[in-house]
């Protein structure tokens, strides 16, 4: 009985062991930035070219960040939630233009609909590198005092936005 | 004639492909060198079996050229690792560190080990066991003939 049973356990440990690893998105990796504060950078904006932009000026507020760029294909699939949710006012999206041309970007805006409050232009991805991006898009919230609450890496999908975000936004907002 | 203007071409094609690799390399050799190294430890997140040093994806090389710029600025291996650390993770090492949440994975060979011994053991001392009641208890006088009656037959074959 123990001849038979023993692999049969052993089996089964490997096939959860197996179904888990497998059922695991590679691709998300936890980040080291959740819990601490949003690192600091000075860029300029996309579309105001003389103005800059620093995540100083959020503070106070609950922020997303949002890392886009006009080359992105996931980008196209997330813009119409972002969209709506720019346009409902619940939390204010600041766009960060990674490693993208000035005039792209902008015709990408004016395609596909500005959620942003504003977009930073980060050409040379030095940003986007203090930020621990790896695969455009990726969002984050912030919190008042500036501290990283949440990453998502690739699209916002409905489901990570009602799920996630919006109630975190929400918790952190009062 | 064909194959030659295959060789030809794939070596025109190879040529561009590492001359566009090499542009901003090499203006130190030891900055080079040293980059090499850490890069070789570190792990490329955009096609994740691959190092940094070998990846082509944009990422690394945006990485490699930070790691170069804090090589000149004097930072030591360990102050490179640990800028890719807080950035991206300990994801980011090939050679993870010791930690309580990585305990099982370094041990988790020699304690498997441990335990194949410890079944081998204990199936070598049965084995033992069985292979001494055998020869210890003798047959009796009746199987012994039966046994040769068998053998008998055998022979006749």
């Amino acid at each position: 009985m123990m001849k038979f049973l023993l692999p049969l356990a052993a089996f089964l440990v490997l096939v959860v062991f197996l179904a888990v690893g497998l059922n695991r998105d590679p691709r998300e990796v936890p980040s080291p930035l959740v819990g601490k504060a949003a690192p600091a950078f000075e860029v300029p904006q996309l579309a105001a070219t003389d103005k800059r932009f620093s995540p100083a000026e959020m503070k106070g507020k609950v922020w997303l960040l949002n890392v886009w760029a006009s080359w992105c294909v996931s980008c196209r699939q997330e813009h119409p939630l972002l969209v709506e949710l720019g346009k409902s006012g619940i939390v204010p999206i600041v766009g960060l233009n990674y490693k993208d041309q000035r005039a792209d970007g902008l015709r990408w805006l004016k395609q596909h609909g500005d959620p942003y409050v504003l977009s930073a232009f980060d050409l040379d991805g030095r940003v986007g590198i203090d930020y621990g991006v790896y695969g455009v898009p990726e969002t984050y919230v912030i919190d008042k005092a500036g501290v990283i609450r949440y990453k998502q890496i690739g699209p916002v999908t409905p489901e990570a936005l009602e799920k996630k975000i919006l109630p975190l936004v929400k918790e952190l907002n009062t | 004639m064909m194959r030659a203007l295959l060789i030809v071409l794939a070596l025109l094609v190879g040529g561009s492909c590492l001359a566009k690799d090499a542009a901003p390399l090499a203006e130190n050799e030891a900055v080079e060198q040293r980059l090499n190294v850490i890069a070789e430890e570190l792990r490329c997140l955009v096609c994740q079996n691959e190092s940094l040093a070998g990846s082509r994806a944009d990422l690394a090389q945006d990485l490699r050229r930070e790691v170069r710029k804090l090589i000149t600025e004097g930072k030591t291996d360990a102050e490179v690792k640990e800028f890719m650390v807080s950035r991206y993770g300990d994801f980011i090492l090939y050679r993870p560190p010791v930690k309580p949440t990585t305990w099982l994975l370094w041990g988790g060979p020699f304690l498997l080990l441990l335990v194949a011994v410890a079944a081998l053991i204990m199936y070598l001392r049965q084995r033992g066991r069985t292979v001494a009641k055998a020869t210890t208890e003798h047959l009796t006088t009746e199987e012994q003939k039966r046994a040769a009656a068998l053998l008998a037959e055998e022979d006749k074959k």
